[in-house]
Parts: C-alpha cells; sequence; structure tokens
C-alpha cells in the first residue's frame, strides 16, 4: 500500500479508507471467515476455561476451607498450592495463545496484502 | 537513619527529571505526546506496563495483608495477574489496531463520536482521578512514615503531585514510559532481594520457611498469645460475607483490568498489535513473578518479624520496610523506601496522561469541536494544560482529605468502574453487530452509576464508628451498610451489561450496523492501523 511506504518515511499518515461495500467484501470473503473461526476456536475455550479455574480458587477456598487446608507437602497445604498453580496456568494461557496467535497473524497478512494491493492499483 | 532515604528519594528525582528533559527534547507532535511515536518495543511496553499497573497498594499493601492475614492476602494477589488473560485475549490487539489515543477512538468508529465519547471520556477522567487520589493520600502518608516525618504529609502531596505534572507535561508519554520503566526494574530487584533475604533468613529451606508460616505467634485483639497456621485460609475473607466479597474483586479484576483507561493507552505506544500481544506477555512475566514473590515480603515479615513488632512499628503498610530493615539494615530499608516512592511517583504519571490524555482528544477536540483542531498543536496543548488541573485538583483533594483519610475503597472503585461501564461498552462495541450508541451511552452510564452508588451504601462508607474514630477516618454514612460487600463488581458488572443491551434494542441505528463490518476488519486484520513515526 502506497500509504504505509509513506508512512514509514514520516510523511503524515493516511489512514486507510476504503467503501462500504470493500468493508462487506472483506468480511464476508472467505479468508477472513476462516481468521475469525481459527481466532475463535482458541480464544473462546481459553477464556471460559482461565475463568472457571480463576473463579475454583475463592469458591473452594471460601466454601470448603477445611479440605482446601488438607496440608500436601509437609506444612504446605492445598490452597497455596492451588492459588501457586494460578500463577502458572496463566503463563501457560499465555504462551499457548502467542503460538496459536502466528497462525492468527498469517491468515491476515494474507487478507491484508490482498487489500492493499486492490488499493494500490498493483 | 534517616538522611539516606531521603538522599536515595532525591537520586530516584533526578533520575526521572533527566528523562523528561531528555523526552521533552525529542519529536514533538500529537503522535509523541500522547503515544511516544508509537516506537516503544514490546519488551519495554511490558515492563511499562507492569511499571503502571504494580502500585504501592501491590507492593507495600499486600505484602501487608499477608503479615497480618497470612493466605487470605496471596489469594487476593492471583486476580492481579489472571486479570491480565483478558486483555491478552480479548483487548490488546483490536485496540491498537482499530484506535488511535484512547478506548473512546475504538467506539466512535460505528457509534455517533460526540456522545460517546463525552461519555467515555467521563468515565476515564472518574476512574483516572478516583485512582489518583487513592494514591495520592498513600503517598503522603507513606513518604511522611518512611522519612520519618522530616517531611510533613501536605509536602509530600505537593511534591508528588508536583513530579506528575513536570512529567506529563514535559515529557509527555515518552517520559512517562520511561519512569515506569525505571521504577518497574526498581521495584524487581528489591523485591528478589528481598526475597533472597528472606530465604537465606531460613537456610534457603522451604521446608524451614513454611514451617515458620505454620506457627505464627501474636497477640490477638484481646491481648491474649495465639499461634495461627498463616497457611490456613479465612483469617481475612470471613464468612458470611467474606468468599462473595472476594469473588466479586475477582470480577472486578478480570473485567477491570481490561477497562483501566492508564493501561489501554499504553497499547497505543507501541508500532502494531503483535508487538502490543507481546509486551502484554512481558508485563504477565514481570507482574505473576512479583506477585509470587509476595510470598516472601509478607510471610517473611509475618515469620521473621511478626504481626506485634509490625503493629508498634508503622503499621501494616511498613512491612516490607521493616522487613528489609530487619535483614540487611538501614540503607536496604531507605533503598526499599526509595522503591515504593518510585512506585507511587510511576503510576500516578500514567493515571495524568490517560485523563489528559481522554479530556484533549476525545473531549475538547472531538466532542466540542467536532474532530478539528483550530490551530496545530492544540491538541497537546490542551492535554498540557488538563495536566495541571488534573495535577491540582488532586493535590487538592488529598490535602483536604488528610492522611487518615479511608480511601482504600477508591481503587476498589476505580476498577468497579472500569468493569462495569468501560469493559462492556469496549467488549460489545467489538463483538456485537446490533450495538448502537443508545447502547453505549446507556451502558457507560448505568454502570459508573451502579459502582459509585454500591460504593456509596457498602460497608466502606456506610459503619457505625465508636466516637474515638474522628475526621476523615470516620465512615461517611453513620448507619448499618444496605450493601454487604466492599466490592461491587458481582452486581454492578452484569448491571453494566444489562445497560448496555437495553439501551441497544430500545433504540434502532442501522448506521452503527452497516459500519460493524468495517470495525470488524480493522480491529481483526490491522487494515489502516495507526502507523509508527513522528508526526
Amino acid at each position: 500500500m502506497a500509504n504505509a511506504a509513506k508512512d514509514l518515511q514520516g510523511v503524515q499518515p493516511k489512514q486507510y479508507q476504503a467503501s462500504q461495500s470493500t468493508w462487506d467484501e472483506i468480511a464476508e470473503s472467505k479468508p477472513f471467515q476462516d481468521l475469525m473461526a481459527t481466532k475463535r476456536i482458541f480464544i473462546v475455550p481459553a477464556f471460559i476455561f482461565f475463568v472457571i479455574y480463576y473463579f475454583a480458587l475463592p469458591v473452594l477456598v471460601g466454601y470448603a476451607p477445611q479440605f482446601m487446608s488438607t496440608k500436601v507437602i509437609g506444612e504446605v497445604n492445598l490452597a497455596y498450592l492451588f492459588a501457586l498453580s494460578q500463577f502458572f496456568v496463566a503463563w501457560i494461557i499465555a504462551g499457548l495463545y502467542v503460538r496459536a496467535a502466528n497462525d492468527f497473524d498469517r491468515l491476515a497478512k494474507d487478507i491484508l496484502d490482498k487489500a492493499e494491493d486492490a488499493k494500490g492499483g498493483k | 537513619m534517616s538522611n539516606i532515604p531521603l538522599i536515595m528519594f532525591l537520586m530516584f528525582i533526578a533520575i526521572t527529571l533527566g528523562i523528561t528533559y531528555w523526552a521533552s527534547r525529542r519529536s514533538s507532535g500529537a503522535n509523541a505526546y500522547f503515544a511516544a511515536s508509537r516506537q516503544i518495543k514490546g519488551w519495554q511496553n511490558g515492563i511499562a506496563v507492569a511499571g503502571d499497573y504494580m502500585s504501592a497498594a501491590s507492593f507495600l499493601g499486600i505484602a501487608g495483608i499477608i503479615a497480618f492475614q497470612g493466605y487470605d492476602g496471596f489469594m487476593f494477589s492471583v486476580g492481579w495477574l489472571v486479570a491480565y488473560l483478558t486483555v491478552l485475549l480479548v483487548i490488546a490487539e483490536p485496540l491498537r489496531n482499530a484506535g488511535k489515543y484512547t478506548m473512546a477512538d475504538v467506539l466512535a468508529y460505528r457509534l455517533k463520536p460526540r456522545p460517546v465519547r463525552a461519555m467515555a471520556s467521563l468515565s476515564t477522567l472518574t476512574v483516572s482521578t478516583f485512582y489518583m487520589i487513592a494514591q495520592m493520600v498513600g503517598a503522603g502518608a507513606l513518604v511522611k512514615l518512611l522519612l520519618g516525618g522530616s517531611v510533613t504529609y501536605n509536602k509530600a502531596v505537593i511534591g508528588v503531585g508536583i513530579l506528575m505534572i513536570v512529567y506529563v507535561v514535559f515529557g509527555g508519554m515518552l517520559a512517562t514510559t520511561w519512569v515506569q520503566i525505571v521504577k518497574a526494574i526498581l521495584l524487581m530487584a528489591g523485591t528478589f532481594l528481598l526475597s533472597i533475604l528472606v530465604m537465606a533468613h531460613f537456610h534457603f529451606s522451604f521446608s524451614e520457611f513454611f514451617g515458620a508460616i505454620a506457627h505464627v505467634t501474636y497477640h490477638d485483639a484481646k491481648g491474649a498469645v495465639v499461634v495461627k497456621d498463616f497457611l490456613q485460609p479465612g483469617l481475612r475473607y470471613k464468612p458470611p460475607y467474606g468468599p462473595l466479597d472476594l469473588i466479586s474483586l475477582g470480577l472486578a479484576l478480570i473485567f477491570g483490568t481490561a477497562g483501566l483507561p492508564h493501561i489501554l493507552v499504553r497499547f497505543y505506544t507501541v508500532p502494531d498489535a503483535k508487538t502490543a500481544r507481546h509486551s502484554v506477555v512481558w508485563a504477565m512475566v514481570l507482574i505473576g513473578s512479583f506477585y509470587i514473590m509476595t510470598t516472601f515480603l509478607g510471610f517473611g515479615a509475618a515469620t521473621i518479624m511478626g504481626p506485634d513488632f509490625i503493629k508498634t512499628h508503622g503499621g501494616t503498610n511498613m512491612s516490607a520496610p521493616l522487613l528489609a530493615n530487619a535483614l540487611a539494615g538501614s540503607v536496604f530499608f531507605a533503598f526499599i523506601s526509595a522503591i515504593a516512592f518510585a512506585t507511587i511517583l510511576a503510576v500516578v504519571a500514567g493515571l495524568t496522561i490517560s485523563a489528559t490524555t481522554s479530556f484533549s482528544h476525545d473531549f475538547w477536540t472531538n466532542v466540542l469541536h467536532n474532530g478539528v483542531e483550530r490551530k496545530p498543536g492544540e491538541e497537546v496543548m490542551v492535554a498540557r494544560i488538563s495536566a495541571f488541573v488534573v495535577g491540582g485538583v488532586a493535590i487538592a483533594i488529598a490535602i483536604v482529605l488528610g492522611p487518615t483519610a479511608n480511601v482504600a475503597f477508591l481503587v476498589a472503585l476505580a476498577f468497579a468502574v472500569a468493569a462495569s461501564a468501560n469493559l462492556p461498552v469496549i467488549v460489545l462495541s467489538i463483538f456485537w453487530r446490533r450495538f448502537n450508541t443508545m447502547g453505549a451511552v446507556s451502558g457507560l452510564a448505568v454502570g459508573l452509576l451502579a459502582s459509585i452508588g454500591l460504593i456509596l451504601i457498602s460497608p466502606s462508607l456506610m459503619a457505625i464508628d465508636p466516637p474515638t474514630v474522628v475526621g476523615t477516618a470516620r465512615h461517611l454514612i453513620q448507619a448499618k451498610a444496605w450493601f454487604p460487600l466492599e466490592n461491587p463488581g458481582i452486581l454492578s458488572i452484569p448491571l453494566g451489561f444489562l445497560g448496555a443491551i437495553l439501551g441497544t434494542l430500545i433504540s434502532h441505528e442501522p448506521s452503527s450496523q452497516h459500519k460493524f463490518n468495517e470495525l470488524l476488519v480493522r480491529s481483526n486484520t490491522g487494515l489502516g492501523a495507526e502507523k509508527a513515526g513522528a508526526q
């Protein structure tokens, strides 16, 4: 896209503009639908999983304190280990997301290139 | 002992003023001022997000809660990290792709810009000001405590206020970013050193450390000696409402962090959405490591000094600095104190720039003047002037409230508003085709009012104090609280969503549905996203 090249040289960036029909066309195109489906397959389950895993902590600790006080390793109890596991689970989900997002980037790039080619008349 | 902390404070101030001077000489213009020319690297922005986010309440507050209430304090800290998954999975990339300087940019794409920006700006200013006042009152009380009375509360508040105004007015987003980076590195280094010292005290034996945690001895309120297992839950969140309050707080964190204006603006400082994503991951590594290390700070203070000692030497918030003093003497105490001070400055600077950006970009330029600058540089100039106003107002309110004011609820309120007003409208505008202007305005209004209203009738503001409690430390309304939870999220978040959904359904706005495809494509592909560069 001609605009992008200019922007990088520090010239007044002009936002990419397109007609309503162009946006509709891209939104309904197969590549875009694929991108959205790929994102949804990862993001929706990941979001639901982490919300449930996180709220399990206050729910279990709040409503089953005796059970959560069970000592597992020496003096360390289930409550502490479960709280600690939250940090690692959050990091793992973040890591998996970054891996999955490489696919999003690849799919998005195809759409971008096509849209900008059409615009630049190349 | 009294002079070393002051010298370290002054050293930090000198470094940050140097950064501000350097930043002020770099390229000017709106992109540079509001978004650091979008040239901050991913790892740098990640560190800055951590520096923007981890307030004195985290550093001193959570260490103190763990030192007095053990496990419940640690459980409390978990949500502050997990919340970043919402930022990562849902908000950061679409925001960077479709916006320019503020969260309202994303809303304005498909909705009527003026009403939506006006409400979003009001909500942003509310969140930022409440949060800032809580920080300023804390800063004043803390500086007084750390410097041993050589600086009064009022002087400390004025000092912190002037510094944050200087960073923002002269250095803009670039200076704010680097102040946050320096602070985050100091905070991580200090916390790490303190953790190592705690473990050294226990001969690097986890079984010895946890053995001590299981037998903390102190005097209870009646003066009797008690031995408690501090790993046992339930010391803070007691039935009947304790667990529910924690769940409510969790909701406010999970949905509110992704709606905090001062965190959101950080994602505009990087070149593209992919870098924004990487910066969230960097932030999560730092923030997570920090909160895990609160185990050593908090339990270390509980076991090595004991709650009795902390209570008579400055109270809960002094747990971490006192621990530093006990383990490594006065120079390390001064270092940890200076970090606490740096922590406050970096957070208030971030709050100031997000408030001024929203006022000048959303309200001044787009609401009052239909999106046109009447002369070049007006937007930046208005932002600079509003930084003076915001800073001045925060200083004045903090002084009027005084050091004993009960302000902890303001942080809960800021998160509640972010979660109940900001987040629902951002999410619905990105994901719901039917969403429209009426929905955004009513969602923001209902979320804002529900949060404020529920806090007003919560135990934070409604309680019956004994006559010994005087002045601003007294609860505002002397009656039994009508709403039993300190955190309104569990009710205000559904109300915010409901307001947004009902507002949408009762009105009809075809143009917002037509433009949905444009926002969908832009936010998911980065087509036409703002590019890096001066300008």
